[in-house]
């Protein structure tokens, strides 16, 4: 009993501080959630206050706005839907690789080149097959591009073990490069800008966003059974929770990870798949958005879970769009202001899980 | 010995949750004594030195020192009134040097040099006969010398009162009687010791009191000498217990699995297993007997095809000879290849020819038990991976030392932990949760498994529980080889008890029984053979109803000379 | 030609050598920090915005004193990257959170917060004229003379902040292995609970690792911006790229800051290869992929070579709570 990780002191300490802090067992769901939505609150409130310090306007305007820009128009509400759905794809490609305990920093990397394979695609086949077919071929070499991209280093780290957070970090720069190279041997003005192609792009379902949308919700809910109910999913969770006993029962794990790095990167393709078809229609070094960074933050708040992660995913996506019309409205030169918000309220997200996994037991009058 | 009382306690009470770990105790240790703590696992004896080490805080009561009450919070605190406590899992720094770890948090104010703390590690080695290379890296230690070097740090600090919490567990007799002549020799220089232990014939040999506990309560403090081991049994479980395991004679043994001169080399190019040969039979309990890390767990898992080997041979025999095919073992084309083999018979002992046979009178003749084999059925499991001796047919089960880190999943719930070695069964690329749920139920009814529901998670259930769910599970596969790894570890009297009933009944059923414990009691009491196992070789294999304790503790601890090859 | 090379790798070095030696201080106490990026471009803003202060208060640009200006800026680069820093440390080291999400946060934040100050509170108009006159103090060698000895050039001609590094590394190395603190610090991260139960003060531990290393990498950034750029500002995505290069450089020198001062050079050289060698522009993007290709390489052969003094520290990565065991 001693051993038990729960040990629970419940007792008053006579230790300096006026409070304890005691690790939680069980928390309710509804005192979980209530206790991110004050953290989210008081992420938006501190920017609020901020970004109105800067501007010299009303902390109000500041929610206005946010919401504004996110919903002023049908339009509006389409675009951050798409936004939503491209980095719910990028969370939906990250999420069984971190089950595993595989930290897959390199998102942005395999949705760059997935990207990057879609546009060498339109460039050099646009106009010379027929545009269902050049899809089809983008298709392919996005998903192709997004699997190696993900499974070099998978098969390092099942073989020799080697640091995935860096190697997949380290991917993500030579994925820049690649792309920055192939900007430059493509534009011959060397303005190194891409203008959007013609060819190759995917056809319009009731608007320009919906289909992107449709096939990322339905990979949504696909990835939540594949990691909750199917054989895959299992073995991916055992591997994530104790390679000894994946061992043990027989689990090939280098093999688990190396497929499910496969379905990662061939997700993460996929995602560049769209944005080169769907919504670019060109390749930059930027093309990712960093949404490869982004997806670690909502799936981590999502807690690996899926259908949760649409609501993180739709709420980040809510405040960069919201953001830009606080910036413009309120006047401020800097773009960097979403990140500062969204930094914001990170900390605020990360610092709640504290008191999700901890209880803070206050000292109560010393008895006498 | 004087009597002189150094530390009272008063009216000590700690509580986890809602677990009383101690309530109302009321105790004291006199200056230049050895005083044992005893009682069984779980009674509180370590939670209560913690209270004296600064690791955990009393709810209520007092400490007193000297008369007058301290408050100890931390482990800093109670190296300033001279308490010092070395740790059942010891608190070393691997990659760490002796002397690095010997000086770590240390304060004294001197300048830091290493040369210095050697010098002084040395001079308290002459004074209480250690021996210890203050340069040598923990992680190439030894447990006894990671112990002593614990013991340094302790002293180092200039701690006056030393706890040892369990301090035998691991050692050799040998090492454990080195222990001891340390012990006194620091007695006789003035300090006070504590052991917690719950093993008795220690607490009669080297104590000078005794004080029990019992449910977290202190039962009495009693001089060893006008006491005897089955009083202070009696004082420690409260009521009687059988301490004799029932062990039933081993009917028609056959040999089950041969492991013949296996070698195997660790990652760090150490021989891990040399030269190791023995046979596992059927219906017998064949114990391993060893200090720890002398082999077994990397034999064990080389049966079990976690382990790579540089070579020999692992053989399991099917008793196969006059009995039907199946396709349990055997798909229909295998069947048909064997036939060509002439591996098989009728019941009349005509050959079988299943040339010009349909597919579907094959299947009659099979499942209707018409093919009988001629011979065993032998096959090698070396070099097979866990999944490849499953698809053999070969039902070996293996219950791990490290229960929540190799056996089980501590975050899974029992249903998805039953599942870890079926769940593969079927063609469906979703999972089937309902047998695995079943199962699940019938092992918390049958071995009483203490859990709220069959959805929480393992890791926190109790040791006990936990280790009944997973021989449970392994058992349920209805196993030919069972190998269980330290299975009463940490475990109470009474689970300690159902565990090796659950073994004698495997036994009974057949099942070639492997169990490697550390208790010479237990292994003498419960095992048919017991192998002894010294630096990965075998030392000798010796009959547990005639060998006695110092026996087996003899080869478990000779070195290298020239023993003769007791390979048997 | 080759002078020039092996002058512009070891200021380029000496950008990822402050990164790295503040990764490692924070590695050891068993912190992976990878908001190290966002913190050297708030040391970089900070260091402008103390520049830029000074430069305000005074009647003429040449009345600019090198000593005030050279600490003003220095101060300011501290206080914003340990700020930064110390946002990092509360979250991880009090809070316990995931140590990889709260690093990425620091990130994003403190890119966004370091360019939002850029462009707002110091303005590009200001920039060449006030930098121009801080970066010619910072970048100020024993050997100016362009026409000196190439020997002498690649080793004198360099800003103050260079030799400071390297000292900085030295010293690194000797507080690691021969001081107590040293042997404290590393004990924190092999083992907090080991380093807790023999008393040593491990949250204060990793705290000032986390404050001081912050510190330190963000002199990277400062660097960058007023010695190698001679007092211009790109914008904080070059900073945060040598950020990630600075971590991957840590496990290249084996968590051993000696080792750091030659990797750092090595990286450096790899970097601005580019520039110096001629070639079209698709082939300098592709020369620029080198130090990252280097470092998959090295990942790669020290995972394969697997020795255990080699490793991560023990408890890298992971919170400590004290009742946890």
């Amino acid at each position: 009993m001693d051993k038990t990780n729960e040990s629970k002191e419940t007792t008053k300490q006579r230790f300096s501080l006026p409070f304890h802090v005691i690790k939680r067992i069980n928390i309710p769901v509804w005192k979980k959630i209530l206790i991110y939505a004050v953290a989210i609150i008081t992420g938006l409130l501190l920017s609020s206050l901020i970004c109105a310090g800067f501007a010299g306007k009303s902390p109000v305007d500041f929610f206005v706005y946010l919401f504004k820009g996110a919903f002023g128009s049908s339009r509006r509400i389409w675009v951050l839907l798409l936004d939503m759905a491209l980095l719910l794809g990028t969370s939906i490609a990250l999420i069984p690789a971190f089950k595993m305990k595989f930290w897959n920093l390199g998102g942005n990397g395999q949705i760059l080149v997935g990207c990057l394979s879609a546009v060498a695609c339109m460039n050099f086949l646009g106009g010379k097959v027929s545009n269902g077919l050049l899809i089809f071929i983008m298709f392919l070499a996005s998903v192709a591009a997004g699997i190696i991209w993900a499974l070099i280093p998978a098969l390092f780290k099942a073989f020799f073990n080697t640091n995935e957070t860096l190697f997949t970090l380290m991917m993500n720069y030579i994925a820049i490069g690649l792309v920055r190279f192939c900007i430059a041997s493509w534009v011959k003005s060397g303005s190194g800008v891409l203008t959007p192609i013609g060819y190759g792009n995917l056809p319009k379902l009731y608007n320009d966003q919906l289909l992107t949308i449709l096939v990322f919700v339905i990979l949504t809910l696909f990835m939540f059974v594949y990691l909750k109910y199917s054989k895959h999913g299992y073995e991916i969770s055992v591997v994530g929770e104790s390679v000894n006993t994946a061992k043990y029962v027989g689990i090939n794990v280098s093999k688990v990870i190396i497929r499910t790095m496969i379905l990662s990167g061939a997700i993460a393709g996929l995602v560049g798949f769209f944005i080169a078809g769907a919504v670019d229609h060109t390749v930059s070094d930027a093309a990712a958005n960093n949404m490869g960074f982004t997806a670690i933050m909502t799936s981590w708040l999502a807690a690996f879970n899926p259908l949760v992660m649409m609501l993180t995913c739709f709420f980040i996506s809510f405040i960069s769009k919201g953001m830009l019309q606080v910036r413009t409205d309120f006047g401020l030169s800097s773009d960097s202001i979403a990140n500062i918000v969204v930094g914001l309220v990170y900390f605020c997200v990360i610092a709640c899980a504290f008191f999700v996994n901890y209880k803070i037991v206050f000292r109560k009058k010393e008895d006498k | 010995m004087t009597n002189e009382v150094l530390i009272e306690f008063q009216n000590i009470t700690k509580t986890f949750g809602s677990i009383t770990a101690n309530a109302g105790v009321n105790m004291d240790i006199r200056k230049g004594e050895i005083l044992s703590v005893l009682g069984e696992n779980g009674c509180g004896k370590t939670t209560l030195m913690n209270m004296l080490a600064g690791i955990y805080y009393p709810d209520g009561g007092k400490i007193l020192i000297g008369g007058k009450e301290v408050l100890i919070h931390s482990p800093k605190d109670a190296f300033r009134y001279k308490i010092g406590m070395i740790h059942q899992h010891f608190k070393l720094i691997d990659v760490f040097s002796a002397a690095e770890n010997v000086v770590l948090g240390v304060k004294d104010g001197s300048k830091y040099n290493l040369k210095n703390v050697k010098k002084r590690i040395g001079e308290m080695c002459d004074r209480y006969g250690f021996h210890i290379n203050p340069d040598k890296k923990i992680y190439e230690m030894s447990v006894s010398e990671k112990q002593t070097v614990e013991i340094i740090k302790v002293l180092y600090r200039g701690a006056d009162i030393l706890i040892l919490d369990e301090p035998t567990a691991v050692l050799t007799p040998q090492e454990i009687r080195k222990l001891f002549d340390v012990l006194r020799a620091m007695r006789a220089d003035g300090k006070s010791i504590i052991i917690i232990t719950h093993k008795l014939n220690e607490v009669m040999e080297i104590s000078d009191r005794v004080a029990v506990l019992r449910k977290g309560k202190h039962i009495a403090t009693v001089n060893t000498t006008e006491t005897n081991e089955q009083e202070l049994t009696e004082m420690m479980v409260g009521k009687k217990v059988t301490l004799n395991i029932d062990r039933s004679l081993v009917e028609n043994p056959q040999d089950r699995l041969l492991v013949m001169d296996l070698n195997c080399t660790d990652l760090e190019g150490v021989k891990v297993l040399d030269h190791v040969s023995f046979t596992a039979r059927s219906g017998e309990i064949l114990g391993i007997a060893g200090i720890a890390g002398s082999g077994q767990r990397e034999l064990l898992e080389a049966i079990a095809g976690l382990q790579k080997l540089d070579s020999g041979e692992i053989i399991f025999n099917r008793p196969k000879k006059n009995l039907p095919v199946s396709f349990y073992h055997k798909t229909l084309n295998e069947v048909k290849f064997l036939a060509k083999e002439g591996r098989f018979h009728y019941e009349d002992g005509t050959p079988v020819d299943l040339s010009g046979k349909s597919n579907s009178e094959i299947k009659k003749l099979v499942n209707d038990g018409k093919i009988l084999f001629n011979e065993d059925e032998v096959m090698s499991l070396r070099d097979k991976t866990p999944l490849q001796i499953r698809e053999l047919g070969v039902r070996l089960s293996f219950v791990p030392e490290d229960r929540l880190g190799m056996g089980l999943v501590g975050n899974m719930d029992l249903v998805d932990n039953m599942m870890l070695r079926s769940y593969r069964k079927g063609n469906s690329a979703l999972l089937n949760r309902k047998k695995p749920e079943s199962l699940a139920d019938t092992i918390v009814k049958d071995l009483e498994v203490v859990t709220p529901d069959l959805h929480t998670p393992v890791r926190k259930l109790s040791g006990g529980n936990v280790q009944k769910v997973l021989v449970g599970r392994e058992i349920s596969l209805a196993p030919k080889v069972l190998m269980a790894a330290y299975p009463v570890r940490g475990l109470d009297i009474n689970s300690s008890y159902l565990i090796y009933n659950l073994l004698n009944k495997q036994k009974k059923e057949g099942v070639a029984v492997i169990f490697v414990g550390e208790d010479l009691d237990v292994l003498l009491g419960l095992c048919d053979r017991i192998l002894v196992i010294n630096s990965g070789r075998v030392a000798g294999i010796l009959d547990a109803r005639t060998v006695t304790k110092e026996e087996v503790g003899f080869l478990m601890t000779k070195t290298d000379g020239g023993e003769g090859n007791a390979n048997g | 030609m080759l002078v020039t090379f092996l002058v512009g790798a070891i200021a380029l070095g000496v950008v990822l050598l402050y990164g790295c030696l503040g990764e490692t201080l924070m590695e050891k106490a068993g912190h992976l920090n990878l908001g190290i990026p966002g913190i050297m471009c708030m040391g970089t803003a900070g260091g402008c915005f103390g520049a830029l202060l000074y430069m305000k208060g005074l009647a003429q640009e040449t009345d600019a004193k090198w000593l005030p200006l050279l600490l003003v800026s220095i101060l300011f680069s501290i206080l914003f990257s340990a700020a930064t820093g110390a946002i990092y440390a509360f979250l991880t080291v009090t809070l316990r959170c995931n140590q990889n999400i709260t690093g990425l946060a620091v990130t994003t934040f403190g890119a966004g917060l370091s360019q939002f100050i850029m462009d707002t509170y110091v303005p590009r108009a200001l920039r060449d004229s006030y930098f121009g006159v801080a970066s010619k103090l910072f970048a100020k060698g024993i050997v100016n003379d362009p026409d000196a000895n190439g020997v002498l050039k690649v080793f004198f001609s360099h800003g103050f902040f260079v030799y400071f590094a390297i000292l900085l590394a030295i010293l690194f190395a000797i507080v690691l292995k021969r001081t107590r603190v040293g042997l404290h610090l590393r004990a924190v991260g092999e083992s907090p609970a080991t380093a807790d139960a023999a008393g040593v003060n491990v949250t204060a531990y990793k705290y000032v690792s986390i404050l001081v290393g912050s510190a330190v990498a963000g002199f990277g950034g400062l660097f960058y911006t007023m010695d190698y750029l001679k007092g211009s500002w790109e914008n904080a995505s070059t900073i945060e790229a040598f950020g990630w290069l600075a971590i991957a450089l840590v496990i290249f020198t084996l968590w051993k800051p000696g080792i750091s001062i030659f990797g750092s050079i090595l990286f450096g050289a790899l970097s601005i290869a580019a520039f110096v060698l001629n070639g079209t522009s698709a082939q300098k993007e592709l020369l620029k992929l080198l130090p990252y290709v280097i470092t998959v390489v090295v990942l790669v052969f020290t995972s394969i070579r697997n020795k255990r003094e080699n490793q991560a520290p023990g408890a890298l990565g992971l919170s400590y709570f004290r009742e946890d065991r």
